[in-house]
């Protein structure tokens, strides 16, 4: 599903540079639910940046669904987007004034698909995090929780081929974030290829696989035993 | 364009964000408001200007003498001039094809007496043509007309003014009228849009006068209309022309400038339009200012109102929005509150002139209004500068970068 050889990538800090990626060769297949770890400052989220195409790699190359990512423009790139990816983001960054309705059907939006569509699959996704009575609730009348839950419907609701979520429960009280987990767990069993930024070891436990990065690089990248998030709820 | 989906997400947006909005179409509607009222005023002031024209017929003038200023020719200085009814037929028969029409006037003063009510009017000896010059509308009976030339009767025609003021509700039409003790036989009622010191005037043939008073051929005063193709540069050489003929006639140095005096409404007219639409270029270019700083208003809103919505556009990318559904997103709301918030000004503004109507006409301003061609054209010009306005931010919006805008603070 996904395939990455040799990515490198710097920023510009005035006049010297700070290279971030130093050559990382990784790859996912379908149905993988993976941790990324790493201390702040490792190139974790800007390794998920360049795999949501939100950010570009200096050098290296990048396929998706066998798809060479490089060099698209902004609209090519905004279409690969809404096609293959799903974002769960830490400050769960759903529009304000919008319902978790609205919210969850964005994507369907800009997929074209007519309202009475957008309507119904937002419905199904919400209903399949619990959160169909929330329909239309603004944002700010949910909790962090339900928020992250929506997100979560946001995300899936364009049936993306990978799901990135960047530090999905940073921002949640232990219970919550295993809610969240158990949810992440349900979308995986049913095939769906999961990455999970995370540094707390308790959540990457819950992945299937934990890929340790450090300095830019990967030093550790091992299959683990599932720790069910349900059991805990 | 037409897309529906995106319109709904754009009143969707506008919807709950009631504030931003109602900032950025206030100073829209403001500039409007204030551009409708300035070029209604012009237009205002316009009407008028105009309106004082049109007591007498445009294409008038007048010919009038007094006493040479120069010795000329063997002539002493301080000769009076006198026209006669050859000079009247001399402007009638000399300038075929250019005179439309043409009257001498005598003027005269009476004191009218019917029965107990008198009055004091003043009186004009005129030729059948002057109903046109002065175009003078008769209510009741008829004008003077070429029989009474040449019988000198004793008919007379009496102002609407000069009824009301003598004879009250009676019918007046073949009533005799006692004018400093001659009686005149009335033919005819006339108004005249000059106001009331025109409607206070009693008309008879200026032959009458000259048999009644003095048995003479004398005139006081000659008026005609050019023909109306006349160009305004042509009717102002006619008029030299004229006068130029007459001075040769009456032996008076060319440079005597009052002994033949010929007077034109085309060069006054002229001339007030010149000011006119000068007045009226600055009240434009002062209301197409404000309606730029209006503009300028609303492309800052818009500016700021892409800053405030750089995380909820990042997220919009993130989701799968491209850059140019983002650039038509914001440009389509900007228009649509220019063009909303501009034609609600536009209709306030109307709404004002309308009550404004002609209460301000001590300051020169009648019957103020913009007319359709104009409200098209200041739409047209607002959604223009709606696009303006929205394209420099829209750009701006298009460029965020959903990781920076998506980044936690």
């Amino acid at each position: 599903m996904i395939e990455i050889k040799d990515l490198h990538k710097s920023y510009k800090m005035g006049s010297n540079s700070l290279h971030v990626l130093k050559g990382i060769n990784f790859s996912v297949k379908e149905g993988e639910l993976v941790a990324i770890m790493g201390s702040s400052g490792s190139g974790k989220s800007t390794l998920l940046n360049i795999l949501g195409m939100l950010d570009e790699a200096d050098s290296g190359t990048y396929f998706l669904d066998n798809v060479p990512i490089k060099g698209l423009n902004e609209t090519k790139a905004a279409k690969y987007r809404n096609k293959f990816l799903g974002f769960v983001f830490q400050s769960f960054n759903l529009i304000n004034y919008k319902t978790a309705l609205e919210n969850v059907a964005l994507p369907l939006y800009y997929q074209r698909k007519n309202r009475k569509e957008r309507a119904e699959k937002a419905m199904d996704y919400l209903s399949k995090v619990g959160l169909a009575e929330w329909a239309t609730h603004l944002p700010s009348e949910l909790s962090g929780g339900q928020k992250q839950r929506v997100a979560i419907a946001r995300a899936l609701a364009a049936d993306p081929k990978v799901l990135l979520a960047d530090e999905p429960t940073g921002a949640l009280d232990s219970k919550t974030s295993y809610e969240v987990m158990d949810i992440i767990q349900t979308i995986n069993d049913e095939g769906k290829t999961i990455l999970v930024v995370t540094h707390e070891p308790d959540i990457a436990d819950m992945c299937k696989r934990i890929v340790h990065l450090k300095d830019g690089v990967i030093v550790e990248d091992k299959p683990v035993k599932q720790i069910r998030a349900s059991q805990y709820v | 364009m037409f897309d529906r989906d995106r319109w709904r997400e754009i009143f969707e947006a506008i919807g709950k964000n009631k504030l931003r909005t109602f900032l950025s179409g206030f100073t829209v509607a403001l500039g409007i408001l204030i551009f409708t009222i300035l070029l209604g005023l012009g237009n205002g002031l316009l009407n008028s200007f105009l309106s004082s024209f049109v007591d007498d017929a445009q294409n008038v003038m007048f010919i009038r003498s007094g006493n040479t200023s120069k010795a000329y020719k063997g002539f002493q200085e301080n000769r009076k001039i006198q026209f006669k009814n050859e000079d009247f037929e001399f402007i009638k028969n000399n300038y075929i094809g250019k005179v439309e029409f043409a009257t001498p006037r005598i003027y005269r003063d009476g004191l009218a007496k019917y029965k107990k009510e008198s009055g004091s009017y003043g009186i004009r000896a005129v030729h059948p043509d002057h109903q046109y010059l002065e175009k003078t509308i008769m209510m009741n009976g008829r004008y003077i007309n070429e029989a009474d030339l040449k019988e000198r009767t004793k008919n007379i025609v009496i102002g609407r003014l000069v009824e009301k003021d003598l004879f009250k509700n009676e019918s007046v039409l073949g009533k005799m009228l006692n004018i400093d003790g001659i009686q005149y036989k009335i033919v005819g009622v006339f108004q005249d849009s000059g106001g009331d010191n025109e409607e206070r005037l009693i008309y008879m043939p200026y032959t009458t006068v000259q048999l009644l008073f003095g048995n003479n051929d004398y005139l006081d005063q000659i008026n005609l209309s050019y023909n109306m193709t006349m160009s305004t540069e042509k009717a102002i050489a006619f008029s030299k022309q004229i006068e130029k003929d007459l001075k040769e006639r009456f032996r008076v140095a060319p440079d005597d400038q009052s002994a033949i005096r010929v007077y034109s409404l085309a060069e006054d007219i002229k001339e007030t339009m010149v000011v006119l639409r000068g007045i009226y270029l600055i009240i434009f270019v002062i209301g197409i200012g404000t309606l730029i700083s209006g503009v300028i208003g609303i492309g800052n809103i818009m500016t700021f109102s892409v800053k405030e919505r750089t995380k909820e556009l990042g997220i919009r990318k993130a989701l799968g929005a491209s850059p140019g559904s983002i650039i038509a997103m914001v440009l389509q709301e900007s228009v649509l509150i220019t063009a909303i918030a501009g034609y609600m000004g536009l209709l306030v503004g109307i709404l004002v002139l309308k009550l404004i109507g002609n209460s301000l006409k001590e300051f020169f301003i009648l019957n103020p209004k913009v007319d359709t061609g104009v409200i098209i054209v200041a739409t047209m010009i607002l959604i223009f500068f709606g696009l303006l306005a929205g394209y420099i931010p829209a750009r701006r919006a298009a460029k965020i970068k959903p990781i920076i805008a998506l980044r936690d603070e």
